[in-house]
Formats: C-alpha cells, structure tokens, sequence
C-alpha cells in the first residue's frame, strides 16, 4: 500500500504577522516558512507504518510553488520516498475545495491507500481541505487522530470527540485520517537523510497530467472569499496588584466578582 | 436560492448543549429571515422554540446512535434541504469540525471555519475569523447558494430563552447502515468529567514551573474545583507529562474562549497566547514581572505560584 501524506509550509509559529495593502492575505516577506507542525505528525506516523510493514511507500504531496521544495525536501530527507509538487496558475486564488481538488486528483492517479494530513494548518486554521478530499476520493475519514493502527485492509484509531472523551472507531481502507499532537514523536532530518534526500524526485504536476479541468479550481470556482483581514484589538491595559500574598488574593477575588463579575 | 438560517443544535444526554442556545439566539439577531433548528437523534427539542427556533427538522434513526461522518453528513444534508435555509450554523464541535467540510464539497456549500463573529450584511450573512492562529482576522463571503459556518463556542452571549414554541418536522433522510462509515468500538471517558476546553468559560491553566504532575495535580486541580474550571496546560507542561495532551491550550492544543483564564506559572509565549488571547478576563501569577503573560494579563500578581495558589483556592472556596 502506498501512503499520500499532505504537506503544506506555513509560517513558523512565533512568526509577527502583517497584513498586505489589500487585506485579503499576509505579507510573506522576511517570513521563514516551516513544515505545518501538524503535518509533522502525519510524515512521523507514514513512516512509522512503513517500518512496520504495513506500506510500501511514502509519498508526500504539496500543492504550491517551487518555495515549498525546501519543506518538501526536508520531509523526504525523514525519510519520504518521493514527492508531488502540483504548480498550476490556474489554482491562484481557490479556495479549500479547490486545493482539495487539485490534491484529490493527484492522490488517486498515485493510487494511494491511505492519506495522513495534519488535523489543520496553522496559516489559515481551516481544517478543511482533508475531509473535502475523502468527499471527493468517496472515502471513510477520521479526523483528530492520536493513535491508530492499520491491519490488512481494515484500520483502527482513536480520535478526539468532543467533552474530552475519546473514541475508538474502525473502519475500512483507503481512507483520510488527520493527525493530532500525541499520536507520535516527529523525528528531525539526519545529516545521511539529508544526503539522500538530495537524489529523491519531486515530481512537478500540471492540471492537464492530473486530467483536471482549470474551471474546476481557482478563484471562478471558489465559494468562498476572503476579505477585511485585519489584526485583533489590543487588549486593554491590565492591573498589576501590589501587596503581600494575602492581601493581593482577596483584591484579586474582589475584583473578579465585583468588577469583572466572573465569579 | 434559499431563505433564513438553520442552527444545528447538538444534544447531550438527551437536551441540548448550551451552545445550540448560543447559536439560536444569534441567528434571530442576525435578523435574516426565519430560524429554524436541526437535531439529528432524539432528544427534548421543547426548549428550541423558546430560544428561537420556529420550526425544528429532526432527522432520527438508528444509524445516527453514535457520530459517524457518513450518517451524519447524509443527515445534515437531508435537513438542510427540507429547510430550505441560505444559511446554516452549528458549533465547532468535534464532530461538526468532521462533518462540515464533507458537507461542504458534498452540497457545494461554502464554508467559514470556526467563526467567531457573524453579521447581516443586506441579507447575506459574513463570518469574521481569526487565522494565523489569532494574529489575524478576516472575513469569510459566502458566494454559493447556502453558506455554511461552524462558531467557536462562547462567541456570543446566552440570555434567558423568552421565545415561543417551534413545531417538530421529522426529516427521512434515507440512512441505511452501509452510511456508518466509520464505527465507533469505544469511548475513552476523561480521567476528570470537567467540561471540554474549548467550551469551558472557566479555565485554570499551569505551566512547566509546576516541575512535577504531583505538584500539578495538587496546587491547580483543587483550585479549578473550587469555581468549577476546566484544567489547561501550557506545552511545556504536557511535552514534560505534568498534564494530559488533551489539556494543552494553545496553537499546537485547544483554543480556548473562556470568560476567565487564570494562568500560573505560564511565560506567555506567543503559541500558548494563540490559544486563549480573546478570553475575557485573563489573570496571571508568575514571579517574573517582565514574563510576556502580563502584557495580556487583565489582572496580574507578580509573585511565587506556590504560594498564591492555595491562598486563591481558599478565597475562592469562600465564594462558591
Ligand atoms: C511549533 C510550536 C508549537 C507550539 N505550540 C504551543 C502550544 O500549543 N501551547 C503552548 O503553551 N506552547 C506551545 N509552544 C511552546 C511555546 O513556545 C513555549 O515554549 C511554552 O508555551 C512555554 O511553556 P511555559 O510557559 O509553561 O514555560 P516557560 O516558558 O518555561 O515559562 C515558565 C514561566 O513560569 C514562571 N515561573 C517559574 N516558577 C514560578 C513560580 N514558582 N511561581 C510563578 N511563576 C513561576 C517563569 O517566570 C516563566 O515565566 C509551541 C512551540 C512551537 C515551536
């Protein structure tokens, strides 16, 4: 069975954003672009059950363009096998369906089994393209996973369910399965890694190799749009409370009662 | 093209959770045509009217016992056409966060992803969102026939239901058990029944400065019980076994939307911020008066966890 894992770069965490004149994205200048922490997780977990027997091979896919190589070869140097690279202009300015589209389309021409991805991107939090493309591949889906397992053409894992509980579900193969912090520990590249990485293919993909129409993506097919992007308000100034322990605590509870009517 | 808005409103234990209120009674604010309510299950839907709904779709059968993404996108699919609505709400629930997107590409919906603010805009409906992990907001327009948004819980008040009554109107949305995907085999309760993260309104947060899950458990658990809180973490913390990975807050754990968040022993670094940055009031305790926490801080103590904490706890003993 082979893997597709998606993987997207974002901006690192502790990145300062601003926005662009227009207010519709962020400016990437001076930006230094990261794997998707979250993505991480669904590498870490690919590769783990290809240790384990239970794949074939590893294949990342990313959708973007040839800026993303570094992070592509950074999850090959883990160990991916191989990656896909979609670059079209036609997919300037889609929205999650049409990523997932685009995504979809090249999963299936690889005739992958079972797709990992992150349980979200921390660029635009949307959490939404993998579920869109299990719609499109009509597939099961389990999203927040931190434990799963694979045996033969069934699988099992354990997600996220809301009131803290967990649940354990089953299901059949392929399937889209998002990752969550907990399901593994993410190696880094070693330095042999990185060597070898450096011979592995990135494969770069037209709509045309993928039999995609260019109407189906892009911004004429998206339904959504974004716009007004701005930064929150500050928060206003606080108090710092003065005094010994005892008294500071009956002034902090005073004033969450009386003041911030909290408690 | 359709008309009004339709709340997917959740059930607990059989009634519905606060937050099917919570979106009802925006949606009537939103003041864009009628308001009705999905319930997929059973349940006592009599509360719904009251708080807003004029009329509910229930879609019930035994397939929709447990979640699972393919029953119940089927379900929603099934009530959000006999409503006939142009906009559908539900909270940013677990399953919602499933279902939504497939939803999306099912129906051709557009989707705005965990809003947290809604306004009427001539008619449509635009969501406002933060990205990059709070750093930004933006606004999400709808350009399909139905938009679809999932809110964060706790971005809008809750008031007293004063409505009417909404009749009930059973939805057949043709599930058979080949729907059931993915079948549920467990449930793996929390260790401690507090209310989820992302929906407490009361949170008490530690960082790695409480060195040992003992300590952890000891100064921040009791605390957290004298109000009724929910226990957070910062990163640190979970990534050094202090608290469970289900307890991290932040942009690599649960966002959180509490009216209060005290946080001891917490820098304020800027991914644990992304987490809980628009709860209400924010209270820090840490012995660094430079620590970054303050700048954020509605009311802050500079001063030695250990011994605040179970000064607070006995305080706040003293109020509940
Ligand atoms: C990709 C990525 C994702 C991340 N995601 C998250 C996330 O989701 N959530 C998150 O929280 N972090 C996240 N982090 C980590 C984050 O950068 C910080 O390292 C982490 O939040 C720090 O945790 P802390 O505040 O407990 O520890 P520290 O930063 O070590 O701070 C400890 C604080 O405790 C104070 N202190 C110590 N002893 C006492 C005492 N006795 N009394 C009072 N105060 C005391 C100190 O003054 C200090 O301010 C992420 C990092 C990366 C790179």
């Amino acid at each position: 069975m082979k893997i597709g894992v998606c993987l997207k770069q974002v901006p690192a965490t502790d990145t300062r954003i601003r926005v662009n004149a227009d207010a519709t994205a962020i400016l990437t200048d001076d930006v230094k672009f990261e794997i998707n922490p979250y993505d991480e997780y669904a590498l870490e977990e690919a590769l783990q059950l290809k240790a384990a027997g239970k794949a074939t091979e590893v294949i990342t896919f990313t959708l973007g363009g040839a800026d993303a190589d570094p992070r592509i070869r950074d999850g090959l140097a883990r160990g991916a096998d191989r990656a896909v690279r979609i670059d079209d202009p036609a997919l300037a300015g889609s929205d999650a369906l049409g990523v997932a589209r685009a995504l979809a389309a090249a999963l299936k021409a690889e005739g992958v089994g079972l797709v990992l991805a992150g349980r979200q991107a921390v660029d635009g939090d949307g959490s939404a393209v993998p579920a869109m493309i299990a719609e499109l591949l009509g597939c099961a889906q389990v999203s927040w996973v931190d434990k799963l397992t694979i045996e033969g053409e069934s699988f099992t894992a354990q997600r996220a369910a809301g009131g803290g509980v967990r649940e354990v579900v089953t299901g059949s193969l392929p399937a889209v399965v998002t990752t969550d912090k907990g399901l593994n520990t993410p190696r880094y590249a070693t330095l042999p890694g990185i060597m070898k990485a450096k011979a592995k293919p990135i494969a770069v993909k037209k709509l045309a190799d993928l039999a995609l129409d260019a109407s189906s993506v892009g911004a004429g097919a998206a339904l959504v749009s974004f716009s007004n992007m701005g930064q929150p308000a500050a928060r206003p100034a606080g108090r710092i409370l003065k005094g010994d322990s005892a008294s500071v605590v009956a002034e902090l509870v005073s004033l969450l009662h009386n003041e911030a009517k909290v408690i | 093209m359709g008309n009004g808005i339709l709340v997917y409103c959740e059930f607990e234990n059989g009634s519905p959770r606060k937050t099917a209120y919570e979106l009802l009674q925006k949606a009537v604010a939103l003041g864009a045509g009628p308001v009705s309510a999905l319930v997929i299950g059973g349940g006592d839907t009599s509360t719904l009217g009251a708080n807003g709904a004029t009329r509910v779709f229930q879609v019930d059968a035994p397939q929709v016992a447990s979640y699972s993404t393919g029953a119940y996108v089927k379900a929603l699919a099934a009530g959000i056409a006999a409503s006939g609505a142009a906009t559908v709400l539900a909270a940013a629930s677990s399953p919602a966060r499933d279902a939504f997107p497939r939803l999306s590409a099912r129906i051709g919906a557009g989707f705005g992803v965990e809003v947290t603010d809604l306004r009427n805009e001539g008619g449509k409906i635009v969501g406002r969102r933060p990205v990059y992990a709070g750093k930004a907001l933006v606004d999400v327009n709808i350009l399909s026939a139905v938009g679809l948004f999932t809110v964060r819980p706790n971005s809008f008040p809750v008031a007293a239901a004063s409505g009417g009554s909404a009749a009930v109107v059973a939805v057949d949305a043709g599930l058979t058990d080949a729907d059931v995907d993915v079948k549920v085999i467990d449930r793996v309760a929390p260790a401690n029944k507090a209310i989820d993260l992302t929906e407490a309104d009361r949170i008490v947060s530690g960082g790695r400065s409480l060195k040992t899950k003992e300590q952890f458990d000891e100064v921040l658990r009791p605390l957290a019980a004298a109000i009724g809180a929910t226990v957070g973490a910062s990163r640190a913390a979970v990534d050094a076994g202090l608290a469970g990975h289900g307890e991290q807050v932040g942009q690599t754990g649960k966002v959180v939307n509490p009216s209060l968040y005290i946080a001891f022993g917490i820098s304020g670094a800027i991914q644990h911020l992304a987490g809980m940055r628009t709860s209400r009031v924010i209270v820090a305790v840490n012995k660094d008066a430079d620590a970054p926490i303050f700048q954020y801080a509605t009311y802050g103590i500079v001063g030695d966890l250990f011994e605040i904490a179970p000064l607070l706890t006995a305080e706040l003993r003293k109020h509940s």
